[in-house]
């Protein structure tokens, strides 16, 4: 088949699966936020840890909730990886190196999945179980809290009670992330990958040498880091190592559990403001913003500018060839566009512009369709700025659902949007200014350049994939990049159940004719054109001397 | 007692109001001053955007003078003037006000005033007290004085006794004097204002210092002027982009040292060292980059607002008001000189089974001519203007020719007992008045009334009032004629504009003290969304309480005391100037026409307000966009040459490039003035198509206009010494 055609039936049938998926799916999750009963295991786990799951929270107790929770997960993980030789199951290895560690745990509890170790050479068993893959599920499950939350703030008036941190995280982790990681599971193994405790077995290679290769229950890891927008692979190389996504199916079944729940959330959304148009208008901002960007890293991929590539006939450097360029691109495009960092190709081999795309989607806050969770609460925010902006232009105090956007709800928002630029831009500088820093890169001139801009845009946003290239554990960046993780995860937290506690408080305004109505395409477009307008003031010097600079002949 | 009188105000003309419209450039060049002034760093902190462009100023100031060229001291002068023309903007909407304050001021003299001594209302005539001659200063609340004609009123208060008309021109430019009296809701009188003709007994209501006046002069001055809750809202927004934009700059520098440092043949520029972006050029794409236009015209703009309401003759209290004013989606509007012409008219005349409509207009009108009832005069005037009737053609007299005086007529008054007035010719009786009335009339003196009755049901069921004409031919029996259908007569327009109110989402509701029926028809003729019948104060406080409680914010007017409680519960409470002081203590802005329609005004100036902050903000953003695409170049392409391809002007060098976009966005505030004080054209239109406009003027035309722009300007700068 032609390699385009190809590319295109990828995505379609991608697009399609996900819209066949999308009002059942997003109905489910409704009703799982919403409900009022609790199962068994759910009971068994509140009478646990002691919590009340008929009483609701504060915004205010509802973070502290969320930080505490997190907290003694970090404390956890940094425990399981620096005890790992006195523990079972750890393969023999050592324990992880302190900044290594530290760095981990935040990564695995901030969703980000930044690597700075080798999976199969660092981690046993015990830690990638009972450690980085339950990171896996709560810290998706705490994204998804989140946006519920910001979600009620909107759908309630004239309550401070914003929900149950303890019941969101459980009935996040019980009904929607446990069912559908065992079903894909199966799937995955199904096309392939490997589910055992083999150990570290010694295989002769082709070419007559030895190679020690780390068998795991990776099929179950997989799922998990896709589904939960995770990233962090149980091998190095991430999604690119055949017993991580052994084929093109595979491929295209990991990238639809990496947007299933992002694109459906907002159908929940919609379900839960009780305005269907809600949460399709959102739905079409990022799937605007996605399919551009999708089709953008492809284009840059498939003409393969520059020397190499136009010489081969094709981008395929760092690229495996049992997927291809164009599904590689894809991965790529889906894994930025989303908090995922799982990688099935190499980003830095990736043409300039390509590279460049990946980077900007990720500065765009990771919100089309973004992290668990984060992708809805980041894309509500920018509409909240958008809403603002414009809504003036209709000449009414603006406000978005209902809800006035005032001082307060401006100040959390413009706070929210703060962050990230703030932790790239400072971050980046910072490593930029010191020679030892420098000393980091692979390449010189931009190239080099864009390999710290894209360390600290995926820690900053919680992404986790790498440009690679560039040597980060060290313990300044290990350090560094740990705190862009941590600010970048829980300062945005804050300020999004902030602005939702002072919504909830609010008494809904009513909808006239003098509203601006927010499900239309003007809608649309709107909010769409404010991101990638804001972005790009934003990060247009530091892309003029990274990929730009590199890409444009 | 003999009384001299005090106070006689100066011989002036009527107080000329500022007219709003385009900029007068004489007041440009007055506030010129006023504009350096506000450079002081200590008045520039309240704008952060400014203030860190005036930072930028020093700084590049201080950079030029240790390093001089061309190039960097066109910046400072620049970055200069940037400052002066955001101070400009400000100052000239101040200038405005303030030439309204001295117009002002000058009707504010110190008075004398006649302060009765141990006088109480109801006591003894006013004229006879013991007065005390006291300064207008001196008076406090609660004192009685009287006022004869020919003074100047020297305080606010209420009068609580006697008649006078009162030239308030001062205050409302309208050089008609209105009538103040005692009781009912036209007793309020303002302190300033002159007493033309018999004499009052004031009491005052004010603070010393605080007259309406003093209150006046102080709005218009924007002298106490706080900031509004979406201008603070505004204001952290455009904070959050410059702390973004300070560090996008900032961050920059290390990027750019290890840029250079990586090609090491490039020599170094005006733009790029070896020690990274030259300070003169970062501190160029600061400014550009920092939301400086909408930042330079914020408060000009929140300024401007308050006084085109003031050009309406409406002064609000606080922003806060006008800005409510746009959010408004009820309008409580009183039918009475609101909705409808304050009196009831004759709209048809429908005659009973077997009489000609021209025999019963002539009856109707003959019966009315000497009735001098705004209803009277126009039954005159319909059955003059629908059956060619003239007054004098009716009234024949003996020679067979029309005379002008009706010798023979005689008329019968309406009295509260008869209920009907007519009038006696020499050859028939004629009355007209209230159906049951006239029908006893007919019976009484033989006649039968046919089926006048349903005629008369009709009328009262489609909210009219009927008045039934009957005549007594001499010697004959009494006949009833027809009926004389009465109406409310809507205003003209008022149809149209409650049409443009519901496109812009408001609801409106009238209120009225008719009895349900009546009130339905009216407000069916008249477009309003709903009516509140029957009306008392107590029903008007529930509706807006109401209304309020679903979320929304209510607007009214009103001008009785009985009103004062729902005007301080109203979003926005529009007092008039004629209304109780205790209406416009309770209200939160006052009309000085007392023209209940300008509610109206109100709302869309509100609206625009709000839509000037909007577009001036998107704009702003908008321009950025060009900026970068001329910076970028001009301080790396020297370093990566690939992105000389940003250059898509081509502007002509990296020091014309940079200059130009400085340039422009000084130029561009100045060239916004205008804009901001006269506010964006504002279209009552559904809020989508609002958008839809102002996002491809100020949206779209804000990327587009500055690319032309800046190319412009280089153009013409390229040949300035040091530009290439």
């Amino acid at each position: 088949m032609n390699p385009t055609l190809a590319g295109i039936l990828f995505i379609g049938s991608l697009v399609l699966a996900l819209a066949l998926v999308y009002r059942p799916f997003g109905g489910y999750m409704y009703r799982v936020y919403t409900g009022t009963g609790h199962l068994a295991p759910e009971k068994f786990i509140y009478r646990l840890i002691g919590v009340k799951a008929d009483s609701e929270q504060r915004w205010g107790t509802y973070v502290r909730s969320i930080l505490a929770f997190s907290l003694v997960s970090v404390l956890l993980l940094y425990g399981l990886q620096r005890l790992q030789d006195k523990l079972l199951f750890n393969l023999g290895f050592d324990p992880v190196v302190d900044h290594v560690a530290w760095n981990t745990a935040i990564s695995f509890v901030t969703n980000t999945n930044w690597q700075a170790y080798s999976g199969e050479s660092t981690m046993g068993y015990l830690v990638q179980m009972a450690g980085l893959a339950v990171q896996n599920f709560v810290s998706a499950a705490v994204g998804m809290s989140v946006a519920i939350a910001l979600v009620r703030g909107f759908a309630r008036s004239k309550t401070d009670l914003l929900g149950n941190f303890w019941v969101d995280l459980v009935r996040g982790t019980v009904r929607i992330l446990l069912p559908i990681a065992f079903v894909g599971a199966l799937v995955l193994v199904a096309g392939g990958l490997i589910q055992n405790f083999n150990g570290i077995q010694t295989v002769a290679t082709l070419a007559g040498g030895e190679q020690s290769i780390t068998g795991g229950p990776v099929a179950s890891q997989e799922v998990i880091k896709e589904l939960g927008t995770n990233g962090g692979g149980f091998y190095n190389a991430n999604s690119a190592h055949p017993f991580e996504n052994t084929t093109s199916w595979t491929n295209w079944f990991e990238i639809f559990l990496i947007l299933v729940i992002p694109f459906t959330l907002t159908r929940t959304f919609g379900l839960m403001v009780k305005d269907k148009r809600q949460g399709y208008a959102i739905l079409a901002v990022m799937a605007t913003l996605a399919i551009a960007s999708v089709t953008l890293v492809n284009l840059a991929e498939i003409s393969h500018n520059g020397t190499v590539p136009q010489a081969v006939g094709a981008a395929t450097e760092g690229k495996e060839v049992r997927f291809g360029v164009s599904n590689s691109a894809t991965f790529g495009a889906a894994t930025t566009l989303t908090s995922t960092g799982a990688v099935n190709s190499f980003h830095d081999s990736y043409t300039a512009l390509g590279g460049g795309m990946l980077m900007f989607n990720m500065m765009l806050g990771e919100v089309a369709p973004g992290g668990v969770g984060a992708g809805l609460y980041g894309m509500l925010i920018l509409a909240v700025i958008a809403v603002f902006v414009a809504g003036l232009m209709v000449g009414r105090t603006p406000e978005y659902l209902g809800k006035r956007i005032g001082a307060r709800e401006i100040k959390f928002a413009a706070l929210y949007f703060l962050v990230t630029p703030a932790l790239v831009l400072i971050g980046t500088a910072a490593a930029m200014a010191s020679p030892e820093q420098r000393a980091s890169m692979l390449n010189t001139g931009p190239h080099g350049f864009s390999e710290v801009l894209y360390a600290f845009t995926s820690a900053a946003n919680n992404n986790g994939s790498a440009f690679a290239g560039i040597t980060v554990n060290t313990p300044w960046y290990d350090t560094a990049l740990g705190l862009a993780m941590v600010f970048g995860r829980f300062l945005p937290i804050i300020f999004v159940l902030a602005l939702a506690g002072s919504l909830a408080a609010q008494q809904p305004v009513p909808v006239s004719a003098g509203t601006l109505p927010t499900y239309r395409p003007q809608f649309v477009g709107l909010v769409v054109g404010v991101t990638v307008i804001l972005v790009a003031l934003t990060y247009l010097p530091a892309l003029a001397l990274g990929p730009l600079a590199e890409g444009i002949r | 007692m003999t009384t001299q009188v005090l106070n006689t105000p100066p011989e002036k003309a009527p107080v000329g109001r500022v007219r709003a419209g385009l900029l007068d450039p004489k007041l440009m060049l007055t506030s010129l001053p006023d504009a350096f002034r506000k450079l002081n760093p200590a008045t520039l902190w309240r704008n952060p955007v400014m203030l860190i462009v005036e930072i930028g100023a020093l700084f590049t100031t201080y950079l030029a003078i240790k390093d001089p060229s061309f190039f960097s001291w066109s910046i400072v002068v620049w970055l200069w003037l940037t400052v002066l023309f955001a101070n400009l903007a400000e100052a000239v909407a101040e200038g405005r006000g303030k030439a309204q304050a001295a117009t002002l001021r000058r009707t504010k003299r110190d008075t004398l005033a006649r302060r009765l001594r141990g006088w109480k209302p109801g006591g003894s005539t006013p004229r006879d007290a013991a007065v005390d001659v006291v300064g207008g200063p001196d008076l406090k609340q609660g004192d009685y004085v009287i006022v004869e004609a020919g003074e100047l009123i020297p305080g606010d208060g209420d009068v609580v006794e006697g008649i006078a008309t009162v030239d308030e021109s001062a205050i409302t430019g309208e050089s008609a004097p209105v009538i103040r009296e005692s009781g009912g809701d036209r007793s309020a009188v303002t302190g300033g204002t002159k007493v033309l003709s018999d004499h009052i007994v004031v009491k005052i209501t004010q603070r010393p210092g605080e007259s309406f006046i003093d209150r006046m002069i102080a709005l218009v001055e924007g002298a106490n002027r706080q900031k509004t809750p979406n201008e603070i809202a505004l204001n952290i927004l455009l904070a959050a982009m410059t702390i973004i934009f300070l560090l996008v700059t900032v961050t920059l520098q290390p990027l750019a040292i290890y840029a250079k440092a990586q090609n090491p043949g490039v020599p170094d520029s005006l733009a790029i060292t070896a020690d990274g972006v030259t300070g003169v050029v970062l501190v160029s794409l600061l400014v550009c980059l920092i939301p400086t236009t909408i930042g330079a015209l914020l408060s000009a703009i929140g300024i401007a607002g308050m006084d085109r309401l003031v050009q309406r003759n409406v002064l609000a209290m606080s922003g806060r008001a006008v800005e409510a004013a746009g959010d408004v989606n009820t309008l409580l509007l009183d039918k009475t000189g609101t909705i409808t012409l304050g009196n009831r008219q004759a709209s048809e005349f429908i005659p009973v089974q077997g009489v000609f409509a021209a025999d019963l207009a002539e009856a109707a009108q003959l019966s009315s001519l000497a009735d001098e009832t705004p209803e009277g005069r126009s039954i005159v005037v319909y059955s003059k203007e629908q059956y060619g009737l003239r007054e004098r053609e009716m009234i024949v007299g003996d020679t067979g020719e029309p005379t002008a005086e009706p010798v023979q007529l005689h008329f019968v008054p309406f009295s509260a007992t008869t209920r009907m007035s007519g009038v006696d010719t020499p050859d028939r009786q004629i009355r007209k008045g209230a159906a049951a009335a006239v029908m006893r009339w007919v019976r009484e003196n033989g006649g039968d009334t046919g089926n006048v009755g349903t005629l008369v049901d009709g009328i009262s069921a489609s909210g009219g009032t009927p008045l039934v004409v009957a005549e007594l031919p001499q010697g004959g029996t009494a006949r009833t004629l027809g009926v004389i259908h009465l109406k409310d007569v809507v205003k003209a327009g008022m149809r149209e504009r409650f049409e443009e109110m519901r496109r812009m989402g408001i609801r409106t509701v009238m209120i009225t003290g008719d009895n349900p029926m009546t009130a339905k028809a009216i407000a069916e003729e008249a477009g309003v969304d709903d009516f509140l019948a029957e009306a008392t104060p107590e029903d008007k406080m529930a509706l807006i309480k109401k209304e309020q409680e679903g979320g929304r914010l209510v607007a009214m007017t009103g001008d009785g005391t009985n009103d004062a409680p729902a005007l301080a519960q109203a979003d926005v409470g529009v007092a008039m100037n004629t209304g109780t002081s205790a209406a416009k203590e309770a209200g939160n802005m006052v009309d000085l026409d007392s023209n209940p329609t300008k509610l109206i005004e109100i709302v869309q100036i509100g609206k625009q307000l709000l839509i000037t902050r909007g577009a001036l903000t998107t704009f702003s953003i908008a321009n950025d966009i060009a900026k970068y695409f001329a910076i970028i170049p001009a301080m790396f392409a020297v370093v990566y040459p690939g992105l000389d391809a940003l250059n898509i002007m081509r502007l002509a060098s990296p020091q014309s490039a940079i200059l130009s976009a400085v340039i422009f966005n000084a130029a561009i505030i100045v060239g916004l003035i205008p804009l901001a004080l006269r506010g964006v054209r504002y279209v009552p239109k559904s809020a989508s198509k609002l958008l839809s406009r102002n996002i491809s003027v100020y949206g779209i035309g804000g990327i587009i206009a500055p690319f032309i722009g800046i190319k412009l300007i280089d153009l013409v700068i390229q040949f300035l010494p040091g530009m290439s």
